[in-house]
């Protein structure tokens, strides 16, 4: 999914046709708090009046998610893995103009070839 | 007289909303369109199986997201409509372009990686909060955030959908 991560693989499902995993390492996470700065909060506010997408919110949302799973694979990297499978991702609304974004999953080593 | 002009600016907002709003949603519908017919080959499932057609084929997460916020008149007609109860034809509207927006996301991301379908995909929507209408006891303007994600599976040579 990304350049600072393309060692770790990820997927949201846990079985895997024509792999093995061959040791589970336990549960990684990452999750990152961001805020909308005062620009694109009267960007939003201006597009608010025509409605449809709010292109800075998707924008900074996407760059949020991107960093928690960062941060996974960071994990992920450091226990000596190479994926993260059975991945869910999680949002939560902290503070008004406030978000949370969590990602997490399983560390395993996986090889391809059946067993 | 600040009632009229605030009375003035209420109309002038709920007009842009209404003719702008109207004009944004068909040419997003129809680009929605001509994007599901351009991306169709690429199949979604939400199963968490993939068949052994795909076994040993590179795999990788993908995700689609978009941020979804209505306008002045689409909030005040739903409203207006829910003193009634009843379906809130623009909040509808506006979810479904949204999702399909990130489903179109979500598979051009697929496509980019060669894959032929995507397994285990998973919608999830979240309400965001708004700062700047909170303070004056104003609810805001509805305004959500759509995703989907899935593990998207390349295939050798062709494929079937599953079970036919």
């Amino acid at each position: 999914m990304t350049a600072r991560s393309s060692a770790i693989v990820l997927s949201n499902i846990e079985h895997f046709p024509g792999y093995t995993i061959t040791r589970h390492l336990g549960l990684v996470q990452g999750s990152t708090v961001r805020a909308k700065h005062v620009g694109r909060d009267i960007m939003a506010g201006l597009k608010n009046i025509v409605g449809g997408e709010l292109k800075g919110y998707t924008e900074l949302l996407n760059e949020s998610r991107q960093e928690a799973i960062d941060r996974m694979s960071e994990q992920a990297r450091a226990v000596g893995a190479n994926a993260v499978i059975n991945v869910r991702f999680s949002t939560a609304n902290i503070a008004a103009g406030a978000a949370e974004i969590l990602a997490y999953g399983t560390a395993v080593v996986i090889a391809r070839g059946e067993e | 007289m600040d009632v009229l002009i605030a009375l003035i600016f209420a109309a002038i907002l709920l007009t842009v909303g209404f003719v702008f709003g109207s004009i944004e949603q068909r040419r997003h519908y129809r680009s929605i369109k001509q994007r599901e017919v351009d991306l169709r080959d690429i199949l979604l499932f939400n199963e968490k199986h993939p068949p052994p057609e795909f076994a040993g084929q590179p795999f990788a997460l993908v995700c689609g997201s978009v941020v979804m916020g209505s306008d002045h008149f689409r909030q005040f007609v739903a409203g207006l409509k829910a003193i009634f109860g009843g379906r809130l034809t623009s909040f509808e509207a506006m979810l479904d372009r949204g999702r399909r927006e990130a489903i179109l996301r979500m598979k051009e991301e697929a496509g980019k990686m060669g894959a032929k379908a995507v397994f285990n995909v998973r919608m999830e929507t979240s309400t965001l909060s708004y700062s700047h209408e909170q303070g004056n006891g104003k609810a805001g303007l509805a305004c959500v955030e759509l995703v989907v994600y899935g593990t998207a599976w390349c295939a050798p040579g062709e494929v079937k959908p599953h079970g036919v």
